[in-house]
């Protein structure tokens, strides 16, 4: 229970911290609130010979709006996404799924960038970024990119960022109000990592779903968007049936590993009852 | 003798320290923990607070077995590494716990393993190093090659004449089988032939982890001088400790100085002796080096005791009345690789053999009862031991058999709980008075349960399903000599033994051979004591867990150190109560019979006359000469207790609601109706109560130790094994009642492990009566939402293939 021996250095500004990751230090390591890589090196899984701290960064900690997109600095915690006033459809979604991110104490330290870097597939804020087909903006002393949700996830604990880059901010989609967004999870205590996580949102326009995302956690080793169940949704009369319809199909579609908290066909049996669950708020029929 | 029937109110936490006036007794009051405002402060010393203000002290970190079984090839580390393996350890006697039956088999537990390995987690060498940190270091740098061999995994194989030996020893029975218990009542099968219905019903329970907040954590240091160590240990029974381990290494006892300090939980996990902590000793006597171990969570899984698994094969004979004519029984306890000193393997099952009738007239007897082999982590004792599991298979069967007879949960039971006292088991067991009847028709009554039938019938029309769960059991506690006797030991605990002086400035010191780790032991002796002497708790103080302070004695286990170190206190206070009245007495010029000892004055009844008890402590200390012929100077006196037993008993109610579509359980209520006697400190048991039903809670849905194919154990953290929070833990309803027993000599009964005992059985009740219209019957510990689920997945398709051929 005691982390193997390693250098720790704290930077002002974030040129200093970027020019840190490119100084060849080999396994030099970011932290941010520590929530999932202090526990991890504290087992010896994680072993950084340097643990870069961003903690000073005070610039990452802002969340802005600019027209249609709400820029999430990567040292937001996650607590302050569970009391963003922001309104509409993805204000309500931030909300709910911060409120399902561990423990309050994880909460106040733990942060959304911290969450992305660490890749876990069954994090909600990996989740909701496929969801939201979120861009992801990371920098290094070469410059900056913008990587797709979609091509950010690689593998359980693997992202697309290079050693020297690190993420500062995510764009989110606002949502109008035609947009129902909800999640649901199962997990055996509160606070504990979800066995099966469903976020969705669908457009409705007329009592009829023009649009659907669903991202699905605890299937797949990276946030996992279910085309068969957008595909069951896409066009059809929003409402139970049409819910219970679409869990069938992204249940059918996965396939899920089995571990001691559940076996794949378990996994199976909780899309079927959470895709349901986590868009009925507005499905009553 | 009818109950008496109280309801407790919450404690009330703005409540003063002391009530301004003295109540007429000091036992019954719910009297706050002296012991809590240093442990919630900080100001508490466990080991690791001994070990870090130990500025010199090395650190040692265990290597441990990878692979299941194996033969050790090698175990090697870089120069500079102080690696320590069996052959340095040359001399230590291994650790063999002993019964003297014909059917126990003795197998010997190595400080570290010489040449085989025999569990995943198991010590196979240790290093030392400065720091923690840096042992850890050099547990990286270990490299330890062992060729595997076939491991035994599953007791039902291990019996198989072809499978492999955990231990290479000579089984008189079957293979890999310790002790094998066999009992069968003469009427036995006539009862079964003569039976109206006869329930076949198979119950199991998984591995689980006591678990204590603290992790097993010792700290060796040596006097230069003397060459004397004193090991500060996360002990419950500190001079049993002292004895196993100057066995160990053929040391004189007095050469030896075991303390517990602040212990933080144990519930049976740290009442067996530790292979680490033996070789801590040896180690820091041949080094002359304070050594301190402090064990992670993760070892603690691996090798800290294990407990509970075993299955039952049950047969119950029934009449068409639901009066339970006989009971079978086939059990088979998987215990792992060793034997657990001092209680032995033999722990669990045995417990089953003698107590699986438990609070129910069953006439007819049948069990075979076995301890097996595995290449798994030794169990020992938790919090229960095997009765959840027991009362998981009686409970069980009255629901089943209530079903199949048409018969509701109460009136089954009611039909067949011990009503008359004593009541003599088939195993010779004496009930003493109790109210299992009371405590039943209590339970059922606060639960309204026709009420509850129609929330139910409502509540299956919307789709939902709800159910509820009764578990009615007898806890068997404070057993002295002659129970554990009756299993034969080789060291036979029971008795406790104390030793009381009053100081020449009236305060009263209590040295006690138990050793409280949480329970509030002080608080509650001190009210005892202070109701016999007219003195204030506060002015008691109780010591314990060192052995150097304490009279020998056993340690708190097995709910017995209120019923027997409080019988030995309130002897010793008896007795030192009339040398007070004699002095008191003599002073007074009055008859002996007319003094009181009240709120700190020794007075002539019916007058204003008296002495202050603090005078007759200062003249019996520093004006001997003025004491009553043949009195002695000073106040000190010794007692000691060894009560055959006693029985308290409990029903717990839970009511739950299943989640169809993912298995969860929720459980909206639970109630417990119990009775452990007088209750000394009421607030004190309610939280024994709350704890204990949380841990059952725990056993019923959460918690499970897990192997893998390869004898891996995978639940190695609290991520995959998983304690319930507060948010998962219901508002638990407690009622006491109080039944009169001259079972022991304060009236009280022990009321630690009820809680664990009752709880799995209601919830598997509940869980099993929400989910009967599909048939369902569930059997096994833990009811995790995806057993759950897939129970309810099979009925279902079960039914609708049954509606297709229809």
């Amino acid at each position: 229970m005691k982390p193997s021996s390693f250098d720790y250095v704290r930077p002002n500004t974030l040129q200093e911290a970027l020019e840190l990751l490119a100084d060849g230090t080999e396994d030099s390591k970011v932290i941010s609130g520590g929530q999932s890589l202090v526990p991890m090196m504290n087992f010896r899984l994680a072993r950084p010979a340097r643990l870069v701290d961003i903690g000073r960064l005070s610039e990452l900690e802002v969340i802005r709006t600019v027209d249609d997109r709400v820029h999430v600095g990567a040292r937001v915690r996650h607590v302050q996404l569970q009391n963003t006033p922001l309104g509409g459809p993805l204000g309500s979604l931030l909300r709910r799924s911060a409120a399902l991110v561990g423990h309050l104490p994880i909460r106040t330290r733990g942060t959304f960038g911290g969450s992305l870097a660490h890749s876990d597939a069954a994090s909600e804020w990996c989740l909701l970024t496929r969801l939201l087909d979120a861009e992801i903006t990371v920098r290094s002393i070469r410059g900056e990119r913008v990587i797709p949700a979609a091509e950010f996830f690689v593998s359980v604990f693997t992202t697309a960022m290079e050693p020297d880059e690190l993420l500062t901010s995510v764009a989110l989609p606002v949502l109008p109000d035609d947009h129902r967004t909800g999640i649901a999870e199962f997990a055996r205590r509160a606070g504990d990592f979800a066995i099966v996580a469903v976020l969705g949102d669908v457009t409705v326009s007329d009592g009829t779903v023009t649009a659907a995302r669903i991202a699905i956690g605890g299937v797949d080793d990276k946030p996992f968007r279910s085309a068969a169940a957008e595909k069951a949704l896409l066009g059809g009369t929003f409402g139970l049936d049409l819910l219970q319809s679409a869990a069938e199909a992204a249940a059918d579609e996965v396939d899920p590993p089995s571990d001691a908290h559940g076996d794949a066909v378990y996994r199976r049996d909780l899309v079927r009852a959470l895709l349901p669950r986590a868009l009925a708020a507005g499905a009553a029929a | 003798m009818t109950p008496r029937t109280a309801t407790t109110a919450p404690a009330d936490l703005s409540a003063p320290t002391s009530p301004p006036a003295e109540p007429p007794t000091w036992t019954g009051q719910p009297v706050r923990r002296v012991e809590d405002p240093a442990i919630l402060r900080g100001w508490g010393t466990f080991v690791g607070d001994v070990a870090a203000r130990d500025a010199t002290c090395l650190y040692a970190a265990f290597v441990r077995s990878p692979v299941a079984a194996g033969r050790i090839r090698s175990i090697t580390a870089p120069p500079g590494v102080r690696l320590i393996t069996a052959t340095d350890l040359a001399g230590v006697r291994p650790i063999a716990p002993e019964l003297k039956r014909p059917d126990y088999v003795r197998v010997e537990m190595p400080v570290l393993a010489t040449d085989v390995v025999r569990f995943v987690g198991e010590p196979v060498a240790l290093v030392l190093a400065e720091s923690a940190a840096l042992a850890e270091d050099a547990l990286d740098s270990v490299a330890v090659d062992i060729e595997p061999t076939p491991a035994v995994l599953d007791a039902a194989a291990a019996v198989r004449p072809d499978s492999p030996l955990v231990h290479d020893a000579a089984f008189p029975g079957d293979p890999n089988t310790t002790v094998d218990a066999r009992l069968t009542t003469p009427g036995f099968d006539a009862a079964l032939q003569s039976a109206a219905t006869v329930v076949e019903l198979e119950v199991s329970c998984g591995r689980q982890s006591a678990m204590p907040m603290e992790a097993r954590a010792s700290h060796a240091a040596v006097d230069r001088g003397t060459g004397r160590v004193t090991l500060h240990t996360a002990t419950q029974m500190p001079h049993v400790v002292r004895t196993g381990i100057c066995d160990c290494l053929d040391l004189d006892e007095d050469l030896f100085r075991v303390v517990a300090p602040d212990v933080g939980g144990a519930f049976g996990a740290k009442m067996s002796l530790a292979r680490e902590d033996v070789a801590l000793v040896f180690l820091a006597r041949r080094l002359r080096r304070n050594i301190a171990w402090i064990e992670t969570r993760e070892e603690n899984f691996l090798a800290a005791w294990h407990s509970r698994e075993q299955r039952y094969q049950l047969t119950a004979a029934f009449t068409e009345d639901g009066v339970l004519t006989a009971l079978g029984a086939d059990i088979v306890a998987d215990v792992g690789a060793y034997s657990c000193y001092p209680v032995t393997f033999g722990v669990e099952p045995l417990m089953a053999f003698a107590e699986l009738p438990g609070p129910y007239t069953i006439a007819e007897y049948s069990v075979r009862s076995r301890a097996v082999l595995s290449n798994k982590c030794p169990i020992a004792p938790y919090r229960g031991v095997s009765r959840p599991v027991q009362t998981l298979a009686t409970e069980r069967i009255m629901d089943v058999a209530a079903r199949r007879l048409g018969l509701d949960p109460v009136t089954i039971r009611q039909r067949n709980l011990v009503a008359t006292f004593p009541h003599t088991t088939p195993t010779g067991l004496v009930l003493d008075q109790a109210s299992h009847q009371e405590a039943l028709v209590e339970a059922a009554r606060q639960v309204d349960l026709p009420g509850f039938r129609e929330r139910q019938a409502a509540a299956r029309a919307e789709g939902r399903w709800l159910g509820i769960g009764f578990s009615c059991f007898a806890e068997r506690t404070g057993y002295g000599t002659p129970a554990f006797a009756a299993r034969s030991m080789a060291i036979t605990p029971g008795y406790e033994r104390v030793n009381m002086s009053m100081d020449p400035s009236g305060g009263v010191v209590l040295r006690i051979g138990a050793s409280p780790h949480g329970q509030g032991l002080r608080t509650s002796l001190a009210q005892l004591v202070a109701d016999k002497l007219g003195l204030r708790p506060e002015e008691i103080r109780v010591v314990h867990g060192d052995t150097d302070a304490t009279p020998y004695g056993w340690g708190s286990f097995g709910s017995r150190a209120m019923v027997i170190a409080g019988g030995a206190s309130s002897r010793a206070a008896d007795t030192l109560r009339q040398r007070l009245i004699d002095i008191a007495a003599d002073q007074l010029e009055c008859a002996p019979e007319d003094v009181d000892l009240r709120e700190g004055q020794a007075t002539v009844r019916g007058t204003g006359i008296g002495r202050p008890i603090k005078q007759l402590a200062r003249l019996a200390h520093h004006n001997s000469h003025l004491l009553p012929a043949g009195e002695l100077p000073s106040l000190e006196v010794s007692a000691t207790y060894d009560p055959g037993g006693t029985f308290s008993n409990a029903c717990h109610v839970a009511e739950v609601e299943v989640d169809e579509l993912t298995g969860a359980v929720q459980i909206t209520r639970f109630l417990v109706v119990e009775d452990a006697g007088l209750l000394v400190n009421p607030a004190i048991v309610d939280g024994q109560v709350h704890g204990g039903v949380v841990q059952g809670i725990a056993n019923a849905l959460y918690e499970e130790l897990l192997y893998d194919d390869r004898g891996i154990l995978v639940t190695t953290s609290l991520m995959d094994y998983l304690p319930p929070t507060l948010a998962e833990t219901p508002d638990i309803e407690i009622i006491h009642l109080a039944s009169v027993s001259d079972a022991t000599l304060t009236g009280a009964k022990g009321v630690g492990e009820g809680g664990t005992i009752g709880a799995p059985a209601a919830v598997l009740n509940a869980v099993s009566d929400a989910l009967s219209p599909l048939g369902i019957e569930l059997t096994h510990l833990p009811a995790t939402p995806s057993r759950v689920r897939t129970a309810i997945r099979t009925a279902q398709a079960r039914l609708s293939s049954e509606g297709a051929l229809r």
